[in-house]
């Protein structure tokens, strides 16, 4: 109770007060426009939040964070297009509710979803602190290593149908991290002579130009779309009386989002896909799932909603950030001398709780200003795309300039910017780069000290949670191989019966019919996600 | 209905090819100077606290996944689209300048004028014509660097035209526009 009434006090500051509500409001509106997305501003942000105290800034990019996904589902719902990535899956029963005329109940279903994820996140998140505090300590060098081993096998995992690109990628992320000066040693790593590389590549000046100068630049190079807002019938309050009729959709999928948050490098998209295909499973009308189904609505709203606040676990108690917005907020925790991991649990568990409780106040403000504000936010998805490209260029120069003042950082910003370009073109995913770095930096620190200590491989993992954490590394790997070795094996090594078998079961199944069916499916996800948006 | 395929992302096969092969090539490069660009420290008390370790690890697993992808392409030759897609990809090199003469003449006009003449020249040549985008891309700026230099104070220095302005208004510039 004491440590609660001095977190209170810390989020009494008028300073924590008004951080809390511009990220409410600036995050909502950030996530209503298309294009835009919360890594964006949070990247330009990131440098204007180091002057800030440490509690100010992080409540400040927590609360656009938290709060982007609401407003992402206004143009899911409405025009068919994702505010953020992570809404993408909203799209297949909004969309559908608003072309019968219920964008409003739909856009209230989301809201209300999305508040209960969010809330049984952090409500999760205060009841597992006890836990946490016992259990961080127990994390060694060895553990923390080999957590953030885990991070970069699941990144990879998680980008299935991409699993070669998401390693190279976080390899170039790995090495990325590498050029520049030898913390031990001192000796230089690949600056090629040049005296500006010897302090190596700034990791937000890499995510400036990864997020925000490469979608400044897609955004420049695109046509301006002319965008039609439906009309729209119902009571924006509606939503929560349905979703009171559904409890195990919701409660499942909240368990979904908290329970993939808190594992790093797997995300908002495991999450809503598998509440998604579980609600479906468990409904009683598993066929109106993709034609404006509420239950749709409410397990993917759910679940992308309830991953923020469990995403601050690995971060807060172990500084291993699960994807690339946790590991923007890792650079203000550094800046500040805040070091996330075991010790803050022990040292500062105020400042921890004053987070929680910050994202706990942020749902209520964020639901209360989106069913008064509902009515214009709609008008932001009308801001032309190449407009809002030149808004995010000038915004970015304010990010990357204003961390040392220096045209270098500028121009390996603009590079990057140019190599997110190619990689978005290319439907690429950006989020390895960035993990690749952080979770490179901190596993050649921690293997550095393990190794320290450790004669024969045996002692690397005879500790409970080193010897766990290995196992299911290993358990993921060998899994992985083996679903890639399946998927993998070439259509000429088929045995002629399977092969005859299969053709004879394309034969009587009606081929023309089904692939009417497949190719519609192609069209509507190449509409809906992709990684423009991340 | 969405099905397993929805929720994974489909690589846009156009340019990839390009794309995987100018990635391999350039990792390849890298890995032939890692003698040159990374030492091998016979005073280090083991094999992670090598400094030449983490960038090997790095390149190695660059050069299988990009290695591995083009193996799997090996059969695929570039077209005529791959290369349209990556004459794309030089599009945004134009908009990467204009960000760099922001960047040098920031210091030299100052973060208020320079912001609005970037942003309405910018919108000039993105083809926007009439007076409201001019207007409303002049406001950007202006609300831009109000919130940042002004409230936000954050770290972008003053232009250097402004040390011509008379008494107060030049110190008021120099500090807050």
């Amino acid at each position: 109770m004491e440590i609660i009434a001095e977190a209170l006090v810390v989020l009494g500051r008028w300073d924590v007060m008004l951080a809390l509500l511009a990220g409410a409001i600036g995050g909502v509106a950030i996530g209503s426009i298309p294009g835009v997305g919360p890594a964006v501003a949070i990247a330009i942000l990131l440098p204007a939040t180091f002057s800030m105290d440490p509690i100010v800034g992080l409540t400040l990019l927590l609360g656009i964070y938290g709060s982007s996904m609401y407003g992402g589902a206004i143009p899911a719902i409405l025009i068919n297009t994702p505010g953020t990535a992570v809404n993408a899956l909203t799209t297949y029963d909004g969309f559908p509710m608003t072309l019968r005329g219920e964008g409003r109940r739909a856009l209230s279903i989301a809201y209300s979803a999305s508040f209960v994820g969010g809330i049984v996140s952090v409500l999760c998140l205060i009841f597992l602190s006890p836990v946490l505090a016992r259990v961080a300590p127990m994390f060694g060098s060895r553990e923390i290593f080999l957590a953030a081993f885990l991070g970069v096998i699941l990144v990879v995992v998680a980008h299935r149908g991409q699993m070669l690109i998401a390693a190279a990628l976080v390899g170039f992320g790995i090495f990325v991290n590498t050029v520049g000066l030898e913390p031990v040693a001192y000796t230089r790593r690949y600056t090629f002579e040049q005296s500006w590389l010897a302090g190596g590549i700034d990791l937000i000046v890499v995510v400036l130009g990864l997020f925000a100068l490469s979608q400044a630049f897609l955004l420049l190079t695109m046509d301006d779309e002319k965008i039609r807002l439906p009309r729209s019938r119902g009571s924006l309050f509606q939503g929560f009386r349905e979703l009171t009729r559904h409890p195990r959709v919701a409660s499942i999928s909240s368990g979904f989002g908290v329970l993939m948050g808190m594992i790093p490098g797997v995300g908002e998209f495991t999450a809503q896909f598998m509440s998604y295909t579980s609600a479906r499973k468990l409904s009683k009308t598993p066929e109106a799932f993709g034609h404006g189904s509420s239950e749709g609505l409410i397990a993917s709203e759910t679940a992308n909603n309830a991953v923020p606040a469990a995403a601050m676990i690995p971060l807060l108690a172990l500084g291993i950030p699960g994807e690339a917005l946790t590991a923007m907020m890792l650079s203000v925790f550094y800046v500040h001398n805040v070091v996330p991991g075991p010790g803050l649990f022990q040292q500062q568990m105020d400042f921890v709780v004053a987070l929680y409780l910050a994202l706990l106040i942020l749902n209520v403000i964020v639901v209360l200003f989106l069913l008064i504000s509902t009515g214009w936010l709609v008008h932001l998805t009308r801001i032309p795309n190449r407009f809002l490209g030149m808004c995010i260029l000038l915004l970015s120069f304010v990010g990357v300039y204003s961390i040392r003042n220096s045209a270098v950082d500028c121009a390996i910003a603009a590079v990057f910017g140019l190599i997110g370009f190619v990689l978005k073109r290319l439907n690429l995913p950006i989020v390895p780069i960035v993990l690749g770095m952080v979770l490179g930096g901190i596993m050649e620190v921690k293997l550095r000290s393990a190794m320290a200590r450790v004669r024969t491989p045996w002692e690397f993992i005879d500790r409970p949670i080193a010897f766990l954490l290995f196992c299911v590394i290993i358990v993921i790997v060998l899994a992985t191989l083996w679903r890639v070795w399946r998927e993998w094996r070439p259509v000429d090594r088929k045995s002629l019966r399977r092969k005859s078998s299969e053709a004879f079961a394309r034969r009587i199944g009606g081929r023309t019919e089904r692939h009417f069916t497949d190719r519609k499916k192609t069209q509507r996800r190449r509409r809906t996600y992709d990684h423009l948006g991340s | 209905m969405a099905n397993q395929t929805d929720l994974f992302a489909k690589t846009r096969s156009a340019g990839l090819i390009v794309f995987v092969a100018v990635s391999l090539g350039l990792v390849l490069l890298l890995i032939t100077q890692i003698g040159s660009q990374t030492i091998w420290s016979e005073d280090a008390r083991n094999f992670a606290g090598q400094p030449r370790l983490w960038p090997a690890i790095g390149l190695a697993v660059m050069a299988f996944g990009f290695g591995l992808h083009l193996l799997r392409m090996r059969h695929r030759r570039p077209n005529r689209l791959d290369w349209m897609e990556a004459r794309r990809w030089l599009e945004p090199a134009e908009y990467a300048g204009w960000f760099m003469i922001y960047v040098f003449t920031v210091p030299i006009i100052g973060f208020l004028p320079m912001s609005i003449t970037f942003a309405c020249a910018l919108v000039w040549r993105l083809g926007y014509r009439g007076k409201p985008p001019f207007i409303l891309a002049a406001i950007f700026a202006v609300a831009t660097a109000i919130l940042f230099k002004t409230l936000l104070s954050v770290n972008i220095p003053g232009g250097q035209i402004y040390r011509f302005l008379p008494g107060e208004l030049r110190s008021f510039f120099l500090t807050y526009l």
